[in-house]
């Protein structure tokens, strides 16, 4: 659980440990440090819906959701 | 349009915000739940997802998540999803921000409500500085 405002580097790492094969790349497109892009590229979304694809990457930071993360944007894709 | 106030629902059950959002869900064919208001929304994904459901001219049911935060608790618990706006339609959550714009531009929202294609392509979205369609009837619960 992170106390302080996470860098676009921390998500990038947590969401291709969290998620088997994933390539990840994510952008802090305020600069503020809470309002976050994501683009997820993995494998292990072949077969789920755009919802479950975009769970699966939520899934990852919980409660940080709304909290310290104020927006993580996403865009998920098979690959 | 219409808009839904789940906090005036009667309270016959244990958690009544839970069961008012889960009948609104329920007697909504399309409904959006989000910040502010379809003629004045209070956050730019939910801006943004309106201007996708007025560009297809959809009919749909809204509720301004914003007034109790009870609101916001109980449909995430519900609909196990973090973030408004939420577009839930036959009872199924489609998606949020991101879902519902991808979907409008690939053509896939426009099928999922039902509505019309014009065959020319989803016209690009913007954000329009005053409300765009009319106001139907306001239908308060309970």
């Amino acid at each position: 659980m992170l106390a302080v405002m996470p860098t676009a580097e921390e998500l990038k790492q947590r969401i291709e440990a969290a998620i088997p094969g994933a390539r990840a790349e994510v952008e802090d497109y305020t600069g503020g440090g809470d309002h976050f892009r994501a683009t997820v590229v993995a494998q292990t979304f072949a077969g789920h819906s755009r919802i479950e694809q975009h769970r699966l990457v939520y899934d990852v930071f919980g409660a940080e959701i709304g909290g310290p993360i104020h927006a993580l944007s996403l865009k998920t894709e098979v690959g | 349009m219409k808009s839904i106030d789940p906090i005036t629902a009667p309270s016959t059950s244990t958690n009544p915000i839970r069961t008012a959002i889960q009948e609104a869900i329920a007697d909504n064919r399309v409904i959006l739940f989000m910040k502010g208001t379809p003629e004045m929304p209070q956050c730019g994904f939910s801006r943004r997802t309106v201007s996708a459901l007025q560009a297809l001219d959809a009919t749909f049911a809204a509720v301004d998540v914003l007034p109790d935060p009870r609101i916001r608790q109980e449909l995430s618990a519900l609909s196990n999803w973090p973030t408004i706006p939420q577009l839930f339609v036959d009872g199924e959550l489609i998606g949020g921000c991101d879902i519902v714009t991808e979907m409008y531009e690939s053509g896939e929202l426009a099928q999922v409500l039902g509505v019309e294609d014009t065959g020319d392509g989803a016209p690009a979205l913007h954000m329009p500085e005053e409300s765009v369609g009319g106001l139907q009837i306001e239908n308060r619960l309970g």
